[in-house]
């Protein structure tokens, strides 16, 4: 009985919660909504939600009927212009991602466990690192014209930086009690890295691997306003092209809903890896 | 095996400088200490008299700027697992769970799995923390996790235990009740343990002998043996007679700490 009483109390308790969070955002959209639809701005400037969400079910439906003989209905469902774009646009920041991750994590390790190599490398890396992913657009488009490979580039890049000073920073800052004890116990070389150093890190990682996979979402909307023809960032540019501010935001509430999806994954992720960490229950 | 008339642990004429070109500070200077297989020694002094530096060059983590520490019959010059240790933080792994922190030690002396599990299973048992195998240390209280701690150690069988201030940040119930069992350890498992710690009531509690130190240079001002039996009272007479005579040989180095903290303030 308790049980069931603390669960249905545990209920609502969350469900007060989430109404609590949901007036402001409720409350904006009702003044959005009757400040266009009264004609006090205008809908080619802004158009109200209702006119947004319109377009954004427009955007996300599929584009011809369906017909079994021609696809199956799963194809079909996922079909519409808006699947096409997300999707595209997640290939480019996971791939562009794992491409940057990967180069920097190893690097990173390196420079966190050598002094010397990091001696080697650091002033190159400090110099590197300021410039913005951006910066270098004319560079990847003489490099690698247009397309998907200039885009990689750009998005590699920005994932890069972020993980590497931070995969650095988590291996050099590794507590030494850990390195005595388990130097006490026997461990050295390897094991001493894999075992003790690495795990050490992983908060550090983690949070430059997070950092990494959000600059890679910006950039690839940037990427893919300049040099590619899909894509989420490239549709809302060529709204604009036609006007249709509506298309914009619903371009951009799925921009947006797309990289909250991403961060709640990773942020599930860390928790999992995380789980031996202090302050990581609630 | 060791011969009981020659020492377990020989610190001969061990000096330590910190530091170089100007701001030399002169940690330990001419210590000269043999222990005995099977004997609980209590290094005692304030902060800065060298206690842990000295506990830190048996370990081979930092070595003696001159003279040399012979243990289990070899020179000490790295770390070694002959010279298990107990932190005095809290320096369990945290990513690994209470069994694999025990484990860690024997796996990387490549003992065969099956035996593994079975010497974990003995230490789990041993020091009271069988339903605690598969928690991670920060579900631990501060007193399991120094048990665990001593588990890892006892896990290498070393013949020597060195520890550092190991119940320093407990709280007095839980301090004592883990002295016991350190007691209660030491006579099963006959090791010979070197034990750091700045309260004269524990060294009194449980060594068979108390090396007091002097601040800074870090020298032996005495050894004083106890020969009370155990388990012993504190508050019995003889028990209170030595504390107050160590009182004041500790008191007397504190003061030294603290005028020598003051004037550094000043400067």
């Amino acid at each position: 009985m308790t049980d069931r009483n603390g669960r249905l109390k545990n209920g609502m308790a969350i469900f007060k919660r989430t109404l609590h969070g949901t007036i402001v955002p409720v409350v904006l959209l009702i003044v959005w909504e009757a400040l266009t639809q009264s004609g006090f701005i205008n809908p080619q400037i802004l158009p109200a939600p209702s006119q947004v969400l319109l377009k954004w079910i427009d955007y996300l439906k599929p584009l011809e009927p369906y017909d079994p003989a021609n696809m199956s209905y799963l194809t079909w469902f996922f079909s519409g212009e808006l699947p096409h774009d997300a999707l595209a646009s997640i290939i480019r920041v996971v791939g562009g991602f794992g491409i940057g991750a990967g180069l920097a994590l190893p690097l990173g390790l390196l420079m966190g466990g050598s002094a010397r190599f990091y001696q080697l490398m650091n002033p190159l890396v400090q110099l590197l690192r300021p410039i913005p992913p951006i910066a270098y657009i004319p560079l990847a488009i003489l490099w690698f014209g247009l397309g998907n490979p200039p885009a990689f580039f750009l998005i590699s890049l920005g994932a890069f930086f972020p993980v590497l000073m931070n995969t650095i920073s988590g291996v050099r800052t590794v507590d030494e009690i850990y390195i005595r004890a388990a130097r006490n116990l026997g461990a050295s070389g390897a094991t001493l890295f894999l075992r003790i150093i690495l795990p050490a890190a992983t908060p550090h990682i983690l949070t430059g691997l997070r950092v990494g996979i959000g600059v890679a979402f910006i950039v690839v909307i940037v990427a893919e306003m300049i040099a590619v023809n899909n894509g989420l960032g490239f549709r809302i540019l060529e709204a604009r092209e036609f006007m249709w501010s509506d298309k914009i935001i619903a371009g951009m509430i799925t921009i947006g809903l797309l990289g909250l999806a991403i961060d709640t994954g990773m942020d599930r992720i860390n928790r999992y890896l995380l789980r031996w960490h202090r302050g990581m229950d609630q | 095996m060791n011969d009981l008339s020659s020492p377990q642990l020989q610190i001969e004429g061990v000096s330590k400088v910190f530091g170089s070109d100007g701001t030399e500070v002169v940690a330990l200077k001419d210590i000269n200490l043999s222990i005995t297989a099977g004997e609980f020694v209590c290094l005692l002094g304030p902060s800065g008299c060298g206690k842990s530096t000295l506990l830190n060059a048996i370990a081979g983590f930092s070595l003696p700027t001159c003279g040399r520490i012979v243990a289990n019959g070899a020179e000490v010059v790295v770390p070694g697992t002959d010279r298990a240790m107990v932190f005095q933080e809290y320096a369990l792994f945290p990513w690994m769970t209470v069994a694999a922190n025990i484990s860690f030690g024997l796996e990387i002396k490549k003992i065969p799995k099956a035996e593994i599990i079975k010497k974990v299973a003995t230490l789990l048992e041993k020091l009271q923390l069988r339903e605690f195998s598969d928690r991670f240390p920060k579900d631990l209280s501060g007193g399991m996790r120094q048990r665990v701690a001593i588990a890892r150690a006892l896990a290498l069988d070393s013949p020597i235990l060195l520890m550092d201030e190991p119940f320093g940040a407990l709280d007095a119930l839980t301090r004592r009740s883990l002295q016991e069992e350190l007691l209660r350890i030491w006579m099963e498992f006959k090791k010979t343990i070197v034990f750091v710690t700045h309260s004269i009531e524990e060294s009194i509690y449980l060594a068979d002998r108390i090396v007091v130190m002097t601040f800074r240079p870090g020298t032996i001002k005495q050894v004083v043996p106890i020969d009370l039996s155990r388990p012993r009272d504190v508050a019995s007479n003889r028990f209170i007679t030595i504390q107050k005579q160590l009182s004041q040989m500790v008191m007397e180095e504190q003061m030294r700490f603290q005028k020598d903290e003051a004037e550094h303030l000043r400067v």
